[in-house]
């Protein structure tokens, strides 16, 4: 239902949304790799004050097993206060998420009680390949004509794959984003410059490339996704494709400064078939076309060929596999998540093209299996993945696990899902929440995490 | 005392439509800040005025045909019917549309969003029954509309409505620009599309019992 007053979570600038007060709540995807029980929805108490701190206080059940949820978003966020579509009355309220595996869309109400949400209505699969022709669904962004959802690939699962729009209210399937796609055929991870009319598109694969793990000759042939798309985002026309070269491959998750006026970003990629190396780029503005630049590698480290997993044994070396990234607020500090050393790094990029190293923990990793000061076991497997910052940027969430078919291929003993939290200080640096440790429960692994009134990979902004 | 009301009317939904930041001082602010010019926000304000008074002109030239061409209750009933029809699917839909326009735009597009924008809302059509008293001042026969005397006084219609909606949206994105801020969006920015709606259905039922 339309409200009288904007929703008290949309703030027009991140400067404004910085100021938000604290999250008491997140809600984190779980699912089972096994596709015996069905996923879910988990609450897990952030609020430092309350008794049940660091656990989870709820859980919605999805109705059917097998969907393997990954990413989930807001139904409505900041970029309804736009002043060129403006519908600020729109609430905050439903999680969308959809199963990567399965192609079914959820829309999860969490009011009135936000420790206990319910699902109000299932989209089938069905009804997206009819409507919209896309399956393998993705990312979830609230913008300025409603829900856009991405799809890794057409009802058939093949290529294209790209974007749908749903409506923010109704949760009606509207159709196919895209008018002129151009050469874009894969499709990962999608956002924008509110500011500069463009949207961003990366690239992964074809469902039966990763839907059974890497296969190691798709990935050695360099046939993964290596491109960035550039897009007119109210054309929705293709405008500009950028490969990042034979040596690189998945260059997934897109991060655009939450400052409208500002037109950079970061990309991670995850490896690089020269030297396994993982790399951040960052894509700017360069006259009247986009370019990127690579501004930090980070390098494999040697290891003892015993400890490794078979696809690693050969290189005797742990690839760092940096799958997540995130930028704070004030497009000041971006994490980085090394799933494969185990390391979340703190980058000061305040100058996006001179990143600075400021803060550094270790957590899992494939040889490492460094431990938490809360964690009962001493050697935790998986590592640093999804990461989530609150908006003032003064806490960072992470879990650990990456996708079901591929979590064995480097953590061949199976992953134990686990949640941690960091607490930033003021000028840089980082360190764990020793108070802060989920032992998630086995049966499910945790993936993205979604903080209450919004977070730092939710909402995007249209005022500096 | 007869002829005075409408045009206080046209007026005073001049300053309806100019508060209403979906209307346009909203985003002349927007590109001010985009672009740190204070000359932004004041040129802006410009095409953003022109768009709308091109949307109300074209419905108005519309009306007086229709008016000058059907007997005034056939008239009267075909007018409400479209503008309660608007009103009703606004309540039941929202009023979303298609995104054509953009933060990079330069003062053609802008015109063209502020066109958009009242055409698609019926910015125009709230003026039917203001301009059909003035008009049926001086009629003689059964037309709603008499053809001679109203083109000019559709233009004087015109005038008062948009020079007060620019007046208004100069007045707001100056306040906003320059004093209230942003912030104040947030608690300030009351449920315009609600009441925009039910302007609609007054104007509606006006038509029909007046």
């Amino acid at each position: 239902m339309a409200t009288w007053r904007p929703d008290p979570s949309f703030y027009p600038s991140p400067r404004m949304a910085a100021k938000a007060p604290k999250e008491t709540l997140a809600y984190v995807a779980a699912f089972d790799p096994e596709r015996a029980r069905p996923d879910a929805i988990a609450v897990v108490d952030v609020d430092p004050t309350s008794p049940s701190y660091s656990q989870i206080v709820a859980q919605v059940d999805m109705p059917n097993v097998g969907d393997e949820l990954h990413h989930f978003g807001w139904n409505a966020c900041s970029s309804c206060l736009c002043p060129n579509a403006p519908h600020p009355h729109v609430e905050r309220r439903y999680l969308v998420v959809p199963g990567l595996r399965s192609s079914r869309l959820h829309i999860i109400d969490t009011k009135p009680d936000p420790r206990n949400p319910k699902i109000i209505r299932v989209i089938e699969p069905s009804e997206i390949a009819e409507k919209a022709n896309y399956s393998r669904l993705h990312t979830i962004h609230c913008g300025p004509e409603g829900i856009y959802v991405n799809a890794l690939a057409d009802r058939d699962g093949n290529a294209p794959g790209g974007i749908f729009l749903l409506d923010h209210e109704s949760f009606d399937v509207l159709g196919q984003w895209e008018m002129d796609r151009g050469p874009q055929k894969l499709a990962y991870d999608f956002w924008w410059h509110l500011g500069h009319d463009t949207l961003i598109t990366s690239e992964w694969g074809t469902p039966d490339t990763f839907e059974n793990g890497l296969v190691p000759e798709v990935l050695l042939g360099s046939k993964y996704g290596r491109r960035l798309h550039f897009w007119d985002l109210h054309k929705r026309k293709h405008l500009q494709e950028i490969d990042f070269g034979e040596e690189h491959q998945l260059v997934f998750e897109l991060r655009p400064a939450h400052d409208p006026t500002k037109a950079y970003g970061f990309v991670g990629c995850v490896i690089s078939l020269k030297d396994l190396s993982a790399s951040i780029w960052t894509w700017y503005r360069d006259g009247d076309q986009w370019a990127v630049k690579k501004v930090i590698e980070i390098p494999a480290e040697p290891a003892d060929p015993d400890l490794l997993p078979p696809v690693l044994k050969g290189f005797g070396a742990v690839a760092p596999l940096v799958t997540d990234i995130d930028l704070s607020m004030d497009d000041r500090f971006l994490y980085v998540s090394c799933w494969g050393t185990g390391d979340m790094i703190q980058y000061d990029v305040s100058d996006p093209f001179a990143p600075n190293e400021t803060g550094r923990v270790r957590i899992g990793g494939i040889v490492s299996r460094a431990t938490h000061p809360k964690a009962a076991n001493g050697a935790l497997n998986g590592g640093p993945q999804m990461v989530e910052i609150s908006r003032d940027g003064k806490r960072v969430y992470f879990t650990n696990s990456l996708y079901g078919a591929i979590d064995p291929q480097f953590y061949p003993d199976g992953i134990d899902g686990w949640m941690v939290k960091l607490d930033v200080n003021e000028g840089g640096g980082i360190a764990f929440d020793e108070n802060f440790f989920v032992d998630w429960p086995k049966g499910h692994r945790p993936h993205q995490v979604r903080l209450e009134g919004g977070d730092c990979s939710s909402d995007s902004y249209c005022y500096p | 005392m007869t002829t005075f009301w409408p045009w206080l009317s046209l007026a005073g939904l001049g300053a309806f439509h100019g508060l209403n930041p979906a209307m346009g001082w909203l985003f002349a602010v927007a590109l001010g800040l985009h672009r740190q010019s204070r000359r932004t926000v004041w040129l802006s304000l410009v095409p953003i005025a022109i768009g709308h008074a091109i949307s109300i002109a074209t419905v108005l030239v519309v009306v007086i045909a229709f008016g000058a061409a059907l007997d005034l209750d056939s008239f009267r009933l075909a007018a409400a019917s479209l503008i309660l029809g608007l009103a009703a699917y606004g309540a039941v839909y929202g009023h979303r549309h298609r995104v054509r326009v953009g933060m990079r735009t330069g003062m053609a597009g802008l015109a063209f969003w502020s066109f958009l924008m009242a055409t698609s809302h019926g910015a125009g059509l709230m003026l039917v029954p203001a301009m059909l008293s003035i008009c049926l001042a001086d009629r003689s026969g059964d037309l709603a509309i008499p053809m001679a005397s109203s083109l000019p006084v559709a233009l004087a219609a015109l005038a008062v409505h948009s020079g007060v909606m620019l007046a208004v949206i100069a007045a707001v994105a100056l306040a906003v620009f320059e004093w209230l801020g942003l912030a104040a969006l947030r608690s300030a920015w009351i449920n315009f599309d609600r009441l925009w709606t039910l302007a609609l259905g007054a104007t509606g039922i006006a038509l029909l019992v007046q």
